[in-house]
């Protein structure tokens, strides 16, 4: 390899630049957050309050906040109720590639590891839509490596497109693309877009993303403004947690989301809380592992600080997990999942992503709903 | 460090702006020092004949004056208004004030966004009279307004924060000076509307109808200087636990 | 001419300022709008008034 490296906050030449002053908003903000320097005393304060600041967002999502953990829970639990009802969203996740040009050396998809690609033709794009389909899910969230010869944009399109003609409500998990390249997704049916900065800290985002188009830590942070500029829905946000300092990346994660929601009233806004897992290949320890309280910690202070916000809860953790999150911070969760290639109808063509905890199905997600009280939704989205 | 409002690019360490209508002029300049204002709007009126008594010759020296665009009843009128205020030559504030409604008095808030964007792109710092709906302060932070002026009960009713839940709402969202604008009938009402985050509050009929002018003045003075001391300082914490010592919400845990 | 929505006479011709200063105006204090149109205060002496003008003086007043 003698290419030069792209400096980690540059673009490459086809990557759309948008004028917009939130990264650095969002960067300064995370720099500043010291999350030692707080004390009981302002995550008390930011308890009794209606509407959060950021300024308490930091301090509910500090090491301070801690022995609150149960006061917390009771405040999200009510403010999720107030916001959200009862409802909770079921959706589930269709891999339909594995392809991937990018070194994220905490990602199974990556491009130096050695695991079994696969990408679906549309034929079985279809049949696999078609069983999900099956299972009484309307919600799918489309997912591919980032290979823009393989799984280009026009595969993509036409992925959609079919997911459009069995789904009302169709997400997009793929390599960010500019605002035109959205419109077109958008035109084919989809409406919702995720694209999560896996840690908001340049530097630590240089340390693990080596290679590959997603190097580019500007091009992706902008990607949910492009995506709304493209006419989309809804956006995502999310730090894969455990990559950094997961306190500052929660809060730049949030604080993202946040100011997107100001600039883009209109927008649909979700947060996701992945945990970094183990995968295929690589059992390479990192530094900052997070507990599920910690996890539960960042769940409650975005539910908080956005009572507004979906929040998703990923099959990476165990059931029990899952089952106390919903309606308590959690509004959505993925159900029947597969992180293969494929592998709702046929067998899966390509190897998994990561290990997932929760393997219930479609039916035994519904069923735990019910008994808590709550009512599954499989879509409130009409598209127009 | 002091505390410092700031408007455009002017800073004042008041938070009190007076408005000067229904005083008798002899009165003003006691109801302004008792006051710690800063700001005073004005009124422009057709002079009719020279050598009639001259506001201006009643305020202390260092005020600045907002002059208001009362009267006028769609944006055009407005903006000529706002001109002939700024020719006189004091400066180039302006509160925007549309109003076409003589029973209520309510702001016509379409045409104030019309007036906000004509007069900020003629270099005015715009400061719009308006009811509180957060769709209009966005457009109107959009239209390039230095502030926004929520009404909080009808001007001249003396009711208090009537739209509180909607002025909080403008506080929490918008990213420029909120100021509570007509309504505030008591210094306990404009001390709860800073309590809660108001950058300033704009009053009149409460303090020109008192039986003590100055001295209600001076009240108002000390309790907008306490709600944004109270706001400073953050609301008191409550000392009883939300949660049961049991936890049953977080005790599934495992790490 | 019509100043403030009176009609009044124009003795001759003669410029705003001149107008101004007969009916003691302090122009410090004033702003004219003629005709629908503000007058720069410098303009004043190089504006003539003819009797199809509507005129407009305003100043300052206590308001809220």
């Amino acid at each position: 390899m003698t290419k030069k490296r792209l400096n980690h906050m540059e673009y490459l030449d086809w990557m759309e630049l948008i004028e917009t002053d939130i990264m650095d908003r969002v960067l300064r903000s995370a720099e500043a957050y010291l999350c030692r320097q707080y004390t009981g005393r302002e995550v008390e304060s930011a308890l009794v309050k209606d509407h959060l600041s950021p300024g308490d967002f930091c301090s509910l999502l500090s090491p301070a906040a801690m022995p609150y953990l149960e006061d917390m829970a009771v405040k999200a639990r009510l403010e999720t109720r107030k916001k959200f009802g009862n409802c909770v969203h079921l959706f589930t996740p269709l891999y339909i590639s594995n392809y991937c040009d990018n070194y994220c050396i905490y990602c199974g998809f990556n491009c130096r590891n050695k695991i079994c690609r696969g990408i679906l033709s549309l034929d079985e794009v279809e049949a696999e839509l078609e069983a999900i389909a099956a299972t009484g899910l309307k919600d799918i969230l489309l997912l591919t490596g980032e290979n823009r010869s393989i799984s280009g944009i026009e595969y993509l399109g036409e992925a959609v497109k079919l997911a459009a003609s069995y789904f009302p409500a169709v997400g997009i998990e793929v390599y960010p693309l500019n605002v035109a390249e959205y419109l077109f997704l958008n035109k084919c049916g989809a409406d919702f877009v995720s694209v999560y900065q896996e840690t908001y800290n340049p530097q630590r985002y240089a340390q693990v993303h080596r290679g590959g188009p997603k190097r580019s830590y500007p091009y992706r942070f902008h990607a949910q403004e492009r995506a709304l500029l493209g006419n989309m829905h809804g956006v995502a946000f999310g730090a894969l947690l455990g990559l950094g300092d997961y306190h500052q990346d929660a809060f730049a994660a949030g604080l993202h989301a946040y100011f997107i929601q100001q600039k883009y009233p209109h927008s649909e806004i979700s947060l996701s809380v992945p945990r970094l897992r183990p995968y295929i290949n690589n059992r390479e320890l990192f530094p900052h592992e997070v507990s599920e309280k910690q996890l539960l910690q960042v769940m409650l202070a975005y539910r908080l600080f956005m009572p507004y916000a979906g929040i998703t809860i990923s099959t990476r953790e165990r059931a029990t997990f899952r089952d106390h999150a919903v309606g308590m911070a959690a509004t959505r969760i993925s159900a029947s999942v597969k992180v293969g290639v494929g592998g709702h109808k046929q067998k899966e063509k390509g190897d998994q992503q990561f290990c997932i905890a929760d393997t219930r199905s479609v039916k035994d997600v519904h069923q735990m709903i019910v008994q808590k009280g709550l009512q599954p939704v499989y879509t409130d989205h009409v598209r127009v | 460090m002091h505390d410092l409002l700031t408007i455009g690019k002017h800073d004042f360490r008041s938070r009190f702006i007076l408005g000067s209508g229904k005083f008798s002029l002899g009165m003003i300049k006691a109801v302004i020092e008792h006051g710690g204002v800063e700001m005073v709007t004005l009124a422009l009126r057709r002079a009719n004949i020279g050598g009639e008594a001259n506001i201006l010759d009643y305020l202390p020296q260092n005020i600045v004056v907002l002059p208001n665009t009362s009267g006028a009843r769609n944006a055009g009128e407005a903006v000529r208004i706002a001109r002939l205020a700024r020719e006189i030559g004091c400066g180039d504030f302006v509160k925007v004030e549309v109003i076409r409604d003589s029973k209520y008095l309510l702001p016509d808030n379409y045409e104030t966004i019309k007036a906000t964007e004509m007069l900020a792109k003629e270099g005015f710092i715009v400061m719009p009279y308006m009811y509180p709906d957060l769709n209009v302060a966005r457009a109107l932070a959009e239209a390039g307004a230095a502030a926004v002026m929520p009404l909080g009960a009808p001007i001249g009713s003396n009711k208090g924060l009537c739209t509180k839940d909607f002025i909080k709402i403008l506080v929490d969202e918008i990213n420029l000076p909120v100021i509570v604008d007509a309504g505030i009938g008591r210094p306990s009402q404009a001390c709860e509307a800073m309590e809660m985050g108001v950058a300033a509050i704009m009053c009149n009929t409460a303090i020109a109808t008192a039986n003590n002018v100055a001295l209600m003045s001076k009240a108002f003075n000390l309790a907008i200087e306490a709600g944004r001391a109270a706001f400073l300082a953050g609301p008191g914490r409550v000392l009883h636990s939300l949660a049961e010592a049991s936890s049953p919400l977080t005790g599934f845990l495992e790490d | 001419m019509k100043v403030n929505g009176k009609v009044v006479a124009l003795g001759k011709k003669l410029t705003l300022q001149d107008y101004l200063n007969a009916q003691a105006f302090d122009l410090r204090l004033i702003a004219v709008e003629l005709n629908g149109k503000l007058v720069p205060k410098s303009a004043y002496a190089s504006v003539f008034l003819s009797d199809e003008d509507v005129l407009e003086i305003v100043r300052f007043v206590g308001g809220g």
